[in-house]
């Protein structure tokens, strides 16, 4: 891989379980500037606004809130801080829940270090990381029998964007993704970012509902 | 079960116990917390390991035969330790066995007594220690939870779990057959005591006292009553939040103990990882089963998926990355793609030498749609091998049989996939 080098992107990580707190930092400690932690939502919201990291990792899971209540909270007064969400539940309702509170992406927490390190990166230069899980989310939740008053800008997905989807859940990198469709890595990025956007801005009702009711993963 | 937990549940207190307990330490200490006059009951109490509702009846009881309980109460508040705290003893609660003994001695004491002529009469004692009995029927709560635990050992260990449910209507009658039988007897403590203090030529009379003293009794004790019921159905909640406690205990104990036990015993990375893997799903499954399941139905294609690839992750030691879109009941057509799915997964896992196998399963109302990929060391197509061609040839085979198909993309070094594709008919 890349060797090791500090690009001097500044990174927060939010988690409330130490260990795994330790286990990022360790990480990620090589290749970025680790400017802070917290291990709870009001801490995290202070020390974020604090530190003005340019990426912050946030645990889906913490007591009073969550990460969609740090995102949210730190969105309203730092629009420009991009967030990466890690979770260890793959729950609907959690992913998409914090992905419509406004990060960039989201991965699971088995991920492996080289692959969280792209994936910081990634939503450092202002693109989105979908994991294949959440790809066979966003398919699944906007393949619903549509209702008819919808916003063919943002509660459709386009055939491409379908297709790119698709991939990611099967499993494919954004590069390969790109030479399968023989298309360039950058309308990957596109395609992702447009997908990303309407899954937080489309006011599909049972997006949310969808969400809810898929609890087990 | 039974017959063992009750001899454990004996040694400790034994016959003597109470001397046993009194030669050893002499001394005890008075109650800080769990106190009427002097806290001498509640720390005896302790250290007889009974509920003071014994003790204090016992020195009423006593009081009555000639004063003795008073001096004796004296006497201990004298000979004991300064003040300090003790366990809640209702919370602590005491031992069958114990509080029988303590009874058996009070009830001695009280022969002795009478014939030793310090006695107040049988027309005031007895009654009155009769009343004590029912009183002490009702308000005296042994250790059950003490007890339970027990034998819930005893049953794990032997591999079995027991019937709670059993047991907690056995406890729910015994506090309301308590609570009658408790009130009967100081009723007819109070019947005995009016009996023989009246003549028999006011018979009329008793009645009518009888009957007021009872309307008394349930102006009195309808608060005190309804105080009961209440409390009992705080104690059933708090029985039930232990009982909870229990289960998820023992569960954990069976399956997440387990397993960390042997993940740590495993020398392979690849099998501590697939054991981790299999108790994280079983875990998971646990946890949300039946709190938000897609209409409740257990035939789902993410149920049917999971027992596949649990049982390939298991075996190999590689890990299953799952993603299903349009989760939905199975029917043949399905399941036929995801038995092919997982002979596609063995493949991949005794053949590619990748750790991680990608699954990708949509369903819709037309067709079935499923994807293993591996990034392992791939083949050449041309210059296949028999064994693996012997599983294509099946998952062909079994494509083909439902009216689907399957392809097989794959060059040395670029990993395989593996497309498997059934229309659906209106079965």
């Amino acid at each position: 891989m890349t060797p090791p080098s500090d690009d001097g992107t500044r990174v927060f990580v939010v988690d409330d379980h130490q260990l795994f707190l330790a286990g990022v930092r360790a990480e990620l400690g090589s290749s970025f500037e680790i400017v802070g932690q917290a291990e709870d939502v009001e801490s995290a919201v202070a020390g974020i606004l604090r530190a003005k990291p340019d990426v912050v990792l946030v645990d889906v899971h913490m007591p009073a809130g969550g990460g969609a209540a740090v995102v949210e909270r730190v969105l309203a007064a730092e629009p420009d801080v991009r967030f990466l969400a890690l979770s260890m539940s793959d729950a609907a309702e959690d992913v998409i829940g914090v992905i419509r509170s406004g990060a960039r992406g989201y991965v699971t927490k088995t991920i492996s270090p080289a692959e969280l390190v792209d994936a910081v990166r990634r939503v450092h230069e202002g693109d989105a990381v979908f994991s294949p899980r959440l790809a066979g989310f966003v398919l699944d939740a906007f393949t619903d029998p549509q209702p008819a008053e919808l916003d063919p800008e943002l509660d459709r997905l386009s055939g491409r964007e379908r297709e790119v989807l698709r991939l990611i859940a099967r499993g494919y990198t954004y590069r390969e993704v790109a030479s399968e469709l023989h298309i360039s890595v950058k309308t990957v990025e596109t395609h992702v970012s447009s997908v990303l956007r309407k899954l937080q801005l489309s006011n599909r009702h049972q997006l949310t509902r969808w969400a809810t009711e898929r609890r087990i993963v | 079960m039974v017959p063992i937990s009750r001899t454990e549940a004996t040694r400790p207190s034994g016959g003597g116990g109470d001397a046993g307990a009194g030669g050893r330490a002499p001394l005890f200490a008075r109650s800080s917390n769990d106190r009427v006059i002097a806290g001498v009951a509640g720390g005896l109490a302790e250290r007889l390991g009974i509920d003071p509702v014994v003790v204090r009846l016992a020195f009423v009881v006593l009081a009555l035969a000639g004063g003795v309980g008073v001096v004796l109460y004296l006497v201990l508040w004298a000979i004991g330790r300064a003040e300090t705290e003790t366990r809640p003893a209702w919370r602590a609660g005491g031992d069958a066995q114990r509080t029988v003994a303590a009874v058996s001695i009070v009830i001695g004491t009280l022969l002795v007594l009478r014939a030793t002529h310090v006695w107040f009469g049988d027309a005031l004692v007895w009654p009155v220690a009769l009343a004590a009995v029912g009183s002490a029927i009702i308000w005296v709560r042994f250790d059950r939870s003490r007890a339970r635990d027990r034998s819930n050992r005893h049953d794990r260990e032997n591999g079995r779990g027991d019937d709670r449910s059993a047991r907690q209507g056995d406890a729910s009658s015994i506090s309301f057959g308590r609570m009658v039988g408790g009130g009967l007897l100081v009723l007819a403590g109070v019947a005995v005591f009016l009996a023989s203090n009246i003549s028999s030529g006011t018979v009329g009379a008793v009645v009518v006292a009888l009957a007021v003293a009872v309307a008394g009794l349930a102006l009195i004790g309808g608060p005190w009553i309804a105080r009961l019921v209440r409390q009992l159905g705080a104690e059933r909640t708090e029985r039930i939040r232990v009982e909870e406690r229990e289960e998820v205990a023992a569960h954990l104990h069976d399956s997440v103990l387990q397993t960390l036990a042997l993940i740590q015993r495993s020398e392979d990375p690849g099998r501590m990882r697939a054991l981790a893997r299999v108790q994280e799903r079983d875990l998971r499954g646990w946890l949300y089963r039946g709190s938000g399941a897609v209409d409740g139905d257990r035939d789902l294609v993410s149920d049917a998926v999971d027992t596949v690839t649990e049982r390939i992750e298991l075996a190999h030691g590689i890990r299953v990355d799952t993603v299903i879109v349009g989760d939905r009941s199975v029917d043949a057509r399905v399941q036929s793609v995801i038995d092919a799915c997982g002979e596609a997964l063995t493949n991949a896992a005794k053949h590619s030498g990748a750790s991680v196998v990608s699954l990708y399963v949509e369903v819709t109302d037309d067709d079935v749609t499923a994807f293993v990929r591996d990034q392992g060391v791939g083949f050449d197509a041309d210059a296949v091998p028999p064994d693996r061609r012997g599983i294509a040839d099946s998952i062909l085979g079994r494509m083909a049989r439902n009216g689907g198909s399957a392809e097989i993309r794959s060059a040395p070094g670029a990993g395989t996939e593996i497309h498997l594709h059934v229309p659906r008919g209106e079965a």
